[in-house]
């Protein structure tokens, strides 16, 4: 099969994502519902969830989600999890048979912690050392792919309408308090298990509608700091935009959106002085990070979510509020499917992040 | 045709767009003088192609994307905001919406009217067109998004801004960037930096007036806001500097 990069199919996608700021958890079916409004912004090449909370059990841990496509590439990545990590469980995750689902990969789930010895070895820290560890098999082992990588939380992807991919991975068996979901159409590429999103790195999920014209920049930019982009995809390129920007370099989450979606100069020119000098500033030492083309994306973490367009709108996002809960999504219909009177609609500028965040966390906005 | 003057109900629950557009085609074809629909949750495409003057559909709950696609006569009301692409293509009927709606209405608009009674979203009014006495109309109740009247070829756009007091806010950036026909109307006078480059700022004449109260008046019929109130406040119009903006750009 051609993958990434090596053939163009052209189109949308839809997404939706919500959370609780008092941490109240919903199942896994509820998002379900929602995407099967939006069913004609996808074509069954690509659905998948990120769910946060959903293993309180083992929330100390990270959580690796794997792809294999067969007993050998299981086989080599056992040995490199076990000789790096330890592991505390490991399991197929559980799924059943699904008719429309043909020839899913072997799909693993690993609960585990950095070994000590490593981390002091390598005098690094320890969501370094995974991270560089999810990179290392992802672009070394054949036919393995780590697909999620956080603590307490887990992404759910694969080929497939969105309720089609739920019920494969029985998501109603899954608490969250916070969900995001995508439903693909897919953008240039050809639909593929690990290609579907959410994309995530540690915490980090990202769902994403549109196609980024500065990939090549970008990418650019993020190798120079030991990311290794292995998918040719541009969704894959914003998680580690995201990471370096937002755990790395410690950006409020209102600067990160303007370096992303950064206003034109014309625009600039217009502000106050001290707005003035600071977007250009931006401007000029994030210069690579701008991410041009159309997009709205919906960054999911341990603590919230945030979501976000281009500068100029060229893809739909809608949010809403009711009480405690924030929804953003590509139609309003689909918060309404689950959400029948918010207190609120809105729809937000380009540029201008909806950020919905858990009561008594402490993060940069 | 023998008209039915009872109104029909249709309940969209759970209904795909398919089949409820088939459905309210052939309620109309009935002789349906006027639809129900309700329980709409995000049905594309409701009304799209239909020609049929003088009949009604009523619409509880949100619809879908491109709500009256290339609409030939046809009066829809929404009650409840609407999504993006309303009236696109649309060649002639009315569009009425009792909330808001989303980006691109009016795309490639050729005939008929819009009245939306809240704010809309980004690029609404691209490429409208007219051709003689066909000349779309978009009346704002709120305020629009970036990109307002952008490739404007033709056609009227009337934006009220009801629900703002600073006259900054009644469009976004770039408001008729790349016009060449058609007139934007603003209650209030908008800043010289929300316009693209190809637009300019003018004071109204007569028959602009006579434009504007007549439009005013079934806007203020429809939503029930004072005539008088609205009409206080003094309007400007933007016009394309040229018909050709791009004429020399591609020429040589």
């Amino acid at each position: 099969m051609l993958r990434e990069g090596e053939i163009r199919i052209p189109s949308a996608c839809g997404l939706i994502g919500y959370i609780n700021r008092k941490w109240k958890t919903s199942s896994g079916d509820h998002i379900i519902s929602a995407m099967t409004v939006m069913r004609e912004r996808g074509n069954g090449l690509g659905a998948g969830f990120a769910g946060y909370g959903i293993y309180p059990d083992r929330k100390d841990y990270y959580a690796f989600h794997l792809f294999y496509e067969n007993i050998k590439a299981k086989e080599e990545t056992s040995e490199f999890l076990y000789k790096y990590f330890d592991v505390v469980r490991e399991e197929k995750i559980p799924t059943r048979k699904v008719k429309t689902i043909k020839n899913p990969p072997l799909t693993y789930r690993y609960f585990l912690k950095p070994k000590e010895e490593y981390l002091e070895e390598e005098e690094i820290s320890e969501e370094d050392f995974v991270a560089e560890k999810v990179m290392e098999i992802n672009s070394k082992i054949d036919g393995a792919y780590v697909f999620s990588s956080g603590k307490n939380m887990g992404v759910f992807k694969g080929v497939g309408y969105p309720e089609e991919i739920g019920e494969f991975y029985r998501l109603e068996e899954y608490k969250g308090y916070i969900w995001t979901a995508h439903t693909r159409f897919p953008t240039n590429t050809p639909g593929w298990w690990g290609g579907a999103h959410p994309f995530a790195l540690l915490d980090w999920s990202v769902v994403h509608n549109g196609e980024i014209s500065s990939y090549g920049a970008n990418v650019r930019y993020i190798e120079m700091f030991g990311y290794k982009c292995t998918l040719k995809t541009d969704t894959e390129v914003i998680t580690y935009i995201v990471d370096l920007l937002v755990r790395k370099h410690k950006l409020s989450w209102d600067i990160t959106a303007k370096i992303l979606s950064a206003p034109f100069y014309s625009v600039i020119e217009g502000m106050e002085e001290e707005e003035k000098n600071k977007l250009k500033a931006l401007r000029a030492v994030y210069q690579s990070c701008l991410l041009n083309g159309p997009f709205a994306i919906i960054v999911g973490f341990s603590n919230g979510i945030v979501a976000l367009n281009d500068r100029i709108k060229l893809r739909p996002l809608v949010a809403a509020e009711k009480g405690e809960t924030l929804y953003v999504a590509s139609e309003e219909a689909a918060v309404k499917e689950i959400c029948q009177n918010p207190d609120r609609v809105w729809m937000p500028k380009g540029g201008e992040p909806v950020i919905g965040l858990l009561e008594e966390v402490e993060v940069l906005v | 045709m023998k008209i039915i003057e009872d109104a029909i109900t249709i309940n969209g629950k759970g209904l795909h767009y398919k089949d409820l557009n088939e459905k309210i085609e052939e309620k109309l074809k009935e002789g349906y003088r006027k639809i129900k629909l309700i329980n709409i949750n995000g049905q594309r495409y409701i009304g799209a192609g239909l020609t049929f003057p003088e009949r009604e559909i009523e619409i509880y709950g949100t619809p879908g994307n491109d709500l009256g696609v290339f609409m030939n006569g046809l009066k829809i009301k929404v009650y409840g905001n609407s999504q993006d692409g309303v009236g696109n293509t649309m060649n002639d009927g009315e569009i009425v919406i009792y909330g808001s709606a989303g980006d691109i209405m009016g795309y490639g608009m050729r005939g008929g009217k819009i009245f939306v009674k809240g704010d809309v979203g980004y690029r609404v009014g691209i490429h409208m067109k007219e051709y003689k006495d066909k000349i779309p109309v978009i009346v704002i109740g709120g305020t629009a998004g970036d990109f307002l009247g952008e490739y404007m070829a033709g056609g009227r756009v009337i934006v009220l801004g009801l629900n703002t007091e600073k006259e900054e806010n009644l469009c976004g950036y770039f408001c008729s960037t790349g016009i060449h026909g058609g007139l934007i109307y603003f209650r209030g006078i908008i800043p010289e930096y929300k316009l693209g480059k190809e637009g300019k700022i003018v004071e109204i004449e007569e028959e602009d007036k006579k434009f504007i109260e007549e439009h005013v008046k079934k806007f203020s019929e429809y939503f029930e806001v004072d005539f008088d109130f609205i009409m206080e406040k003094p309007f400007v119009k933007v016009i394309p500097y040229n018909k050709r903006p791009y004429g020399k750009l591609y020429a040589y």
